[in-house]
């Protein structure tokens, strides 16, 4: 079945939604945003992340309108909106406190923004009762915003940003505010519901999982600037740098000199008893430093020494964290460097087969890592 | 229960005693029925009977109760602006300058603000009465209001205005659909603040007034200098009577209030 992926940012045909050209942001001497370009496309859901103060708050604010970039020029389909007040910007946004008006009902928050348009009253009322049905709260319209839970508050936050259909929906760290498993459900929902009103999202979020889950491309941004642009898998899988290939998950390190040994194939002195072997696009000259990165899961943990493996280590286990379905184990090398290993728990725990100060090897293949520059 | 030790006990009895003692006294004896305020000859209400008699004590009643009305609701307005534009506002120029001077009533000698205000209506040839007074009041009102308006805004979630306006309200409207219905306690406490100082204010009312118009203390401050008649003690009870029911019944309000929003929000919670 040919199913077509959705990349527009892979084709040259499409135009961006959004374009952010060479834009700067300072707060006094602080520099929030440094000199940023980047494109946003239509239908995209496209989230910011990083740590606090990185500036993907500012970011998202430029983007609604409460900041205006002090050097460069933000495009919404192609037209500068610098000088553009919030109030006539059809970007909405989800506050992180939701910032639902306390004073009115549920059906008068939503109802809010379609209000100050000159939309006619009937019309108003239907397209209320469309948004409260699509947030699953037809039951909760006459209820004030104190009268219901946390996870349905979110729900008219988003029912409240979406009437006015926007063309671009900022979340503020949307679901900062639910406990983890209703965050998990909702992440679900507001992905359904992005499908389904066609609507271009850019999220901002700190937890790297949401992210994850719910984005088309994920953004990591620190001190100002996007460190990598990808769809989650490229992140993930192919960071482009330590700063990222740590910030997302989990990821053990090992730091040495590059040697080519083969086509896009190098060998990494990195201390051990043997080099580490490691395939790489990206080219390395002999005596480069580099940095190995190599997520816990990729690294098979076993009694004897795998015939076949390109990498193995040997070392003993320093600690568990078992995590139930998972158990990842910290085993320090010869040379005093911890290593994670995670394995999924397929066998109930009683049965396992290494314990603490067990000896164990490390394997890993020549793919399994991505090798870095420092 | 907890149970109060014999030090809260004392410290409790003198702390009313000393502040309800006084007015317990005044109520006593505005229902004595001997002319001499300090003798007591037996209960009567004839007090209560001559002084809606007297005209003069009526017209000045009058008289400060449109003062008040008026000079709390332009104070309200004034100080309530003045609040929105110092916590609002941002650095602009002169901002801390504007800060202190709106504050700076509060400190100030209430008989030099009386008497420059004074001179003013003066030098601007302002007929002194009724006008005057209001002025005068809204004058050093405004500063309490803006006191209490502006705590409360500080405490604001700004995010609030802004989803307002991101939901395409302009800045007034913002202001007045979201901004205001949410600050109306304060603002009403506010008024009521302003209502009351002007309702009880002698020195300033003294010196801003002209012959035209008296208000209620400054009659009775000018009545007393003739001798206490038990008149006033009634008419003070009244005062005393309208006040306590009014924050009795403003405090009952609010706590059942407080307490059905709590309600309600616990209700919601356990629904899902």
């Amino acid at each position: 079945m040919a199913q077509t992926v959705f990349a527009p940012w892979d084709d040259p045909q499409q135009k961006p939604l959004i374009q952010f050209v060479g834009v700067t942001k300072r707060f006094g001497d602080f520099v929030a945003i440094d000199d940023l370009t980047q494109d946003i496309y239509e239908r995209e859901f496209f989230a910011l992340l990083g740590p606090s103060g990185c500036g993907k708050t500012t970011m998202m604010r430029m983007l609604a309108g409460f900041e205006a970039p002090t050097e460069g020029s933000i495009l919404l389909s192609g037209q500068d909106i610098a000088g553009v007040p919030p109030n006539k910007r059809a970007v909405n946004m989800m506050f992180q406190s939701y910032a639902l008006f306390p004073h009115l009902t549920v059906w008068d928050n939503i109802a809010f923004g379609l209000r100050r348009s000159d939309m006619p009253k009937d019309a108003i009322a239907a397209r209320v009762e469309e948004m409260l049905k699509l947030t699953r709260l037809s039951k909760f319209g006459r209820r004030k915003p104190h009268q219901i839970s946390g996870g349905q508050r979110q729900r008219v936050a988003l029912a409240r940003s979406l009437a006015k259909a926007p063309k671009l929906l900022l979340l503020d760290e949307p679901l900062g505010a639910l406990d983890k498993k209703l965050r998990q459900d909702t992440q679900f929902e507001l992905m359904d519901i992005q499908e389904t009103t066609g609507t271009t999202f850019v999220i901002v979020t700190h937890d790297q999982e949401e992210a994850m889950t719910v984005a088309s491309r994920v953004a990591v941004m620190d001190e100002g600037r996007i460190i990598q642009v990808a769809t989650p898998e490229k992140i993930y899988e192919a960071p482009n740098s330590v700063y990222v290939a740590d910030f997302i998950g989990d990821v053990n390190i090992l730091e040495g000199t590059a040697k080519a040994n083969g086509p896009e194939s190098y060998a990494i002195d990195w201390g051990g008893a043997e080099p580490a072997t490691a395939t790489s696009a990206r080219p390395f000259s002999d005596g480069q430093k580099a940095h190995l990165a190599i997520r816990p899961e990729k690294i098979a943990i076993s009694a004897e020494r795998p015939a076949d493996a390109a990498n193995a280590v040997q070392g003993k286990v320093l600690d568990i964290a078992y995590l139930g379905n998972l158990s990842t184990y910290h085993v320090e090398l010869p040379t005093g460097q911890v290593i994670k290993a995670q394995s999924a728990n397929t066998r109930r725990v009683s049965r396992r087969a290494y314990t603490w100060e067990d000896p164990v090897w490390l394997s890993w293949s020549a793919t399994a890592g991505v090798l870095l520059e420092s | 229960m907890n149970r109060l030790s014999p030090f809260n006990v004392v410290s409790l009895t003198f702390g009313f005693a000393f502040l309800y003692l006084p007015m317990l006294i005044l109520v006593i004896f505005s229902f004595n029925s001997s002319k001499l305020v300090t003798v007591w000859a037996g209960f009567s209400t004839r007090w209560y009977g001559t002084l809606f008699q007297n005209e003069a004590f009526l017209d000045a009643a009058w008289v400060t109760l449109k003062v008040a009305v008026m000079s709390s609701t332009f104070a309200t307005v004034l100080g309530t602006m003045a609040a929105y534009v110092l916590v609002r506002g941002g650095r602009f120029m002169g901002r801390t300058l504007f800060s202190g001077m709106i504050y700076a009533p509060l400190v100030m000698p209430e008989v030099i603000t009386g008497l420059s205000l004074l001179l003013l209506f003066i030098g601007i040839g302002m007929d002194r009465g009724v006008m005057t007074i209001v002025l005068a009041h809204t004058t050093f009102s405004m500063c309490y209001v803006s006191v209490v308006v502006s705590s409360r805004l500080a405490t604001f979630d700004r995010s609030l205005e802004e989803a307002a306006l991101d939901l395409g309200a302009s800045q007034f409207d913002a202001f007045r659909l979201v901004t205001l219905p949410i600050i109306a306690p304060a603002v009403i406490s506010g008024w009521l603040l302003a209502f009351t100082l002007s309702l009880d204010d002698l020195v300033i009312a003294s010196f801003a007034t002209g012959p035209s118009a008296t208000t209620l203390p400054m009659k009775i401050w000018s009545s007393v200098r003739l001798g206490v008649s038990p008149e006033i003690n009634a008419l003070s009870s009244i005062l005393i009577g309208i006040v306590s029911v009014g924050v009795i019944t403003a405090s009952l309000m609010s706590k059942r209030h407080a307490v059905r929003v709590r309600r309600e929000e616990q209700a919601a919670q356990r629904a899902t």
